[in-house]
């Protein structure tokens, strides 16, 4: 538990590392990125593992002054959630650099940029001051834009510069929300039971404003409607590793910013808003499944995919009980692992091999046939991603859905009908770019001679997530006994109603 | 009051330094230096004003503290830690000319950057009318022949030229500002006119006085309206110079003019903490903040020069760095003296690697900076440093720069006046200035370079003081009590 920091640091130095062996050899410096997450992810599982929710909610990890004048503190802390999502990273990261291992251009680089990434999410997710937390948060946007616009692919320079700088616009917001609170509170601390504390006394026209900013700040990275334009574009230009993590850990950066800042901070603006939250929230399932089920581009339906999946995690927190909540945390932790999967399924197995992601094409291909081992991940990781029983995305849901109906039925209807869209935009593609009719005057020679069989660490990789998924999926205890203990602690109490419970 | 010479020597030190350090160094240059080449005549210089730099910098921690010479200086904690960073980034600056390419007088060039620290290190100090005046001639006259040094190169004459022209107007206005000041108040000790000036804010002379004085603050901190003479200057003038330009003598503008304001006419002030603003000169402060920060933010996006493009981010930066000044009488000048002072460590590094990209042909526009991480990893790592710390991104000092002044200036009165809004615009526009710092980026760290673009080999000096420039930013940046616990 103690050596759960080390995740960061261990994630920064192997940035370094890799950056310094990178000129030499690109193949230490994949060895020593992989050994670097295999690290990081070994402390989070260890520290999962022994984890004892406590009642206080928060466990200190780190506590020093860091900036005295100011009242700013080096504090980590971690309860249930943010152990959820420090596990969730390192398997996200892992994977991402197996399914990484053929990037030949600028090695070194790509890897210290992916790992300075990686420590900024952990950073995030193990941060206890608001203060630490922001430059956390903002260390994790920067190497985005050169993942994105050096190694990527279709329209990359567009694409990393729309997300980097809605990403920054949104932490922006949450700077002046922040800034604001600070001040208003007489400028003594920043760390998040202080500022709730101070929050107490503010005017509701403060607070209004104040969760407005940061809550929209946040939902900008969480994808929310209708500022979720930057993400369907940002994960097509990706390459392959960077859309996994984008989709898998940073879209849950900005969710878990939403739960860990926003409502424990500002209780009274978020019941101000919680009924547009709401609603937004499914708008964004169902309009973006309905987008998804009309794209031509085989990534842009799982780049819309993640948007209407992070609808239901957002629904989850506008619901405001621990079962809705926990659902949240739980589908934060399934949806990273599905995109990753779906990711890596499209932009390394298939794209890699095919060059080309337009369904039409790859309808004419039967890719069954030639890379079999692409199309049965895909299926299993398209039943998860629809909420089959027996993968973690179903738990996930249900839960949410469960919670909210307590809230808003309505939202909660109108959500169940975005499964089903899900269902089927999910079904069409399966079928259409891996089981299409090959008709022979199109699929000629050059496309079965060229195809390269499955490597060993895209399998290793592969094997890593759809575990993941159907672990979680058959024993959902695993993750919710961590989760619910934090949502009972006094800081989140104020902000949830119990639920049924 | 009585003349206290001998504490008046023993405070000036470090400036009898640097003035020994320019007279040694010519007297070097003329006489030993003169068998060798351009090359190591510059770096023999610029090593000999290095030495000379460090001296007073030692000079000035070991310094008395306090009152000097009847009130005319005054060596408090803004005084002393302005000093000291001042010197600093004369010290960057001097490892950058001793990378340029050599200019045909580097003894004189040398010398004039250190008369110019001199003019520097007495405005942090000076807490009197003339001797501020004198402090800001020496520093703004050697400024100007640091500009125009090239004279033969067009640019650099028109350089030199126009900084001069915008400045004799701008020491006119403050002198004219100045001597209206005294005819108030009867004093030239700043203490002395605080507690003699007129009560109401809105006497018309007391406006005419303060609404000059603010005019020539603009000019020399290069904040809009009066910001005009930058983009060209930036643009023309030897590389080295220009980073004594956005560096040093930002930071020397900032404490001169903070004491100016605040000791010398604190009664003036008004208040924009909250509506309606009440009369005095912050309020006209906060219009030149505003001013500055579309002019520079909204400049920038529109520019293809790489110098161009930094001067509208410097004036960008002044109009923020407003903010801090506003927030400094209630409660202190740590915000401004911390962002000036980590602005010109990245800004001069910026313009530090722009001279060394130089010595292999023209850099001008940001595509001369493509595929800089082919040509010269180093180069191209320190350039990502610097430019990020410029946009304000954690963990480097410019972040928590902008963030100190912000929240400081928030503190004022929160979102309930012109204050707290210039604070969230200035927030919005940081996210707007992220594009035109990237485009910067993508140059350098993405694009790749021009085939017949070959590597570019760093200078030994310059590689200390870029790698230096770039580490303390990063170090302030982790550890900002660093910088804040100064003496």
């Amino acid at each position: 538990m103690n050596a759960l920091p080390c995740t960061v640091y261990i994630s920064l130095t192997g940035a370094l590392l890799t950056l310094v062996l990178g000129r030499r050899s690109p193949g230490a410096a994949r060895v020593t990125a992989l050994g670097s997450a295999l690290l990081a992810w070994g402390i989070a599982l260890v520290a999962a593992y022994q984890f004892h929710p406590s009642p206080a909610g928060l466990q200190t990890l780190v506590d020093v002054p860091w900036i005295p004048q100011l009242g700013i503190r080096y504090h980590l802390a971690a309860d249930g959630i943010s152990l959820t999502l420090v596990v969730l990273t390192g398997l996200a990261a892992t994977a991402g650099i197996l399914f990484s291992w053929n990037v030949e251009e600028r090695t070194g680089e790509f890897f210290a940029f992916y790992l300075t990434l990686i420590g900024g999410v952990y950073g995030v997710f193990l941060s206890a001051d608001a203060f630490l937390f922001f430059v956390f948060y903002e260390i994790a946007i920067v190497p985005k834009y050169f993942l994105i616009s050096i190694w990527g692919s279709t329209n990359r320079e567009y694409g990393a510069m729309k997300l980097v700088l809605y990403s920054f616009a949104g932490s922006a917001l949450v700077l002046a929300g922040l800034l604001w609170a600070y001040a208003a509170g007489g400028a003594q601390s920043f760390a998040i039971g202080d500022l709730a504390a101070a929050a107490t006394q503010f005017s509701h026209t403060q607070q209004v404003g104040m969760f407005a900013l940061v809550f929209l700040g946040f939902g900008v990275l969480a994808g929310m409607f209708p500022f979720h334009t930057w993400a369907p574009t940002g994960h097509v230009a990706a390459p392959t590793a960077a859309s996994m993590l984008l989709a898998g850990v940073v879209m849950k950066l900005g969710a878990y910013g939403c739960l860990r800042m926003a409502l424990p901070l500002f209780p009274v603006g978020f019941v101000f808003w919680q009924p547009v939250i709401a609603w937004l929230a499914v708008i964004g399932i169902v309009y973006a499944g309905l987008i998804a089920l009309v794209q031509e581009d085989f990534k842009f339906v799982i780049g819309y995919s993640s948007v209407s999946h992070m609808g239901f995690v957002l629904l989850g927190i506008a619901a405001a009980n621990v079962r809705a909540v926990s659902g949240a945390v739980l589908q934060m932790f399934s949806h990273g692992v599905i995109a990753g999967l779906l990711f890596a399924v499209v932009g390394r197995m298939v794209y890699d091999r095919t060059h080309t992601r337009k369904l039409a094409d790859l309808r004419s291909m039967s890719l069954y046939r030639q890379i079999p081992f692409a199309a049965t991940v895909f299926v299993l990781a398209g039943l998860a991603s629809m909420g089959m029983p027996g993968f973690s995305g179903f738990p996930a849901e249900l839960t949410i859905l469960i919670g909210a109906w307590q809230t808003s039925p309505w939202c909660t209807a109108i959500a169940a009908f975005g499964v089903l869209v899900a269902a089927a935009f999910t079904l069409r593609v399966i079928q259409v770019s891996f089981f299409g009719t090959s008709s022979p005057s199109v699929a000629g020679p050059s496309h079965t001679a060229a195809m390269a069989p499955i490597s060993v660490p895209e399998k290793i990789g592969a094997a890593l997530l759809v575990g993941a998924t159907i672990l979680v999926g058959l024993k959902p205890d695993l993750l919710l006994n961590l989760i619910e203990p934090a949502l009972r602690s006094p800081l989140f109490q104020g902000v949830l109603n119990g639920g049924a419970s | 009051m009585s003349p206290d010479y001998a504490g008046l020597f023993l405070a000036l030190r470090p400036e009898g330094a640097l003035v020994l350090g320019a007279l040694t160094v010519l007297a070097l240059d003329l006489s030993v230096f003169r068998r060798h080449s351009g090359d190591l005549r510059m770096a023999l210089a610029a090593m000999l004003g290095g030495i000379a730099v460090i001296g007073a910098g030692v000079l000035t921690w070991m310094g008395p503290h306090g009152s000097v010479f009847g009130g005319s200086l005054m060596f408090d904690r803004l005084a002393i830690t302005t000093r000291l960073g001042v010197l600093a980034l004369v010290l960057v600056s001097l490892g950058i000319a001793s990378a340029s390419r050599a200019p045909r007088n580097a003894a004189e060039f040398v010398a004039v950057i250190l008369f110019a620290s001199c003019g520097f290190t007495l405005m942090a100090a000076a807490q009197q009318l003339l001797l501020g005046f004198l402090a800001i001639e020496l520093a703004s006259l050697s400024l100007y022949v640091l500009a125009g040094f090239e004279k033969t190169r067009p640019t650099s004459a028109e350089a030199g030229m126009k900084y001069f022209l915008f400045g004799g107007m701008a020491a006119a206005f403050l002198l004219f500002g100045f001597s209206l000041l005294y005819g108030l108040t009867g004093s030239i000790d700043l203490p002395e006119i605080a507690s003699r000036l007129p009560a109401d804010p809105r006497n018309p002379l007391l406006v005419v006085a303060f609404v000059m004085v603010l005019v020539a603050f603009g000019f020399k901190v290069a904040a809009a309206p009066f910001h005009l003479w930058a983009p060209d200057v930036y643009e023309g003038a030897p590389t080295a110079s220009v980073s004594v330009v956005a560096s040093a003598s930002k930071l020397a503008g900032f404490a001169f003019f903070t004491r100016l304001l605040w000791v010398g006419m604190p009664t003036a002030a008004g208040s924009v903490a909250a509506l309606p603003v009440s009369a005095g000169w912050l309020p006209a402060l906060a219009a030149i903040s505003l001013f500055s920060m579309l002019v520079g933010n909204f400049g920038a996006l529109a520019q293809q020069n790489i110098r161009r493009l930094l001067a509208y981010s410097a004036i960008a930066h002044s109009g923020a760095l407003m903010l801090g000044v506003m927030a400094a009488g209630e409660f202190g000048s740590a915000p401004v003296f911390y962002y000036a002072a980590t602005y010109g460590l990245a800004a001069s590094g910026a313009f530090g690697v722009i001279a060394v990209v130089e010595r292999t042909g023209p850099c001008q526009k940001i595509s001369d900076l493509a595929g800089l991480h082919r040509r010269s990893p180093l180069l191209a790592g320190c350039l990502g440093i610097f430019i990020l710390s410029l946009a304000g991104i954690p963990p480097l000092a410019g972040f928590f720069g902008k963030f100190y002044v912000f929240a400081t200036a928030l503190r004022l009165g929160g979102l309930a006046g012109p204050a707290g809004w210039l604070v969230v615009l200035a927030i919005a526009l940081s996210a707007l200035a992220l594009y035109y710092y990237l485009v910067v980026l993508k140059q350098a760290l993405v694009a790749d370079p021009d085939p017949e673009a070959g590597p570019i080999k760093v200078p030994i000096l310059a590689a200390i003081a870029l790698v230096t420039a770039a580490g303390l930013v990063v170090l302030f940046g982790v550890a900002p009590s660093l910088l804040l616990n100064l003496p």
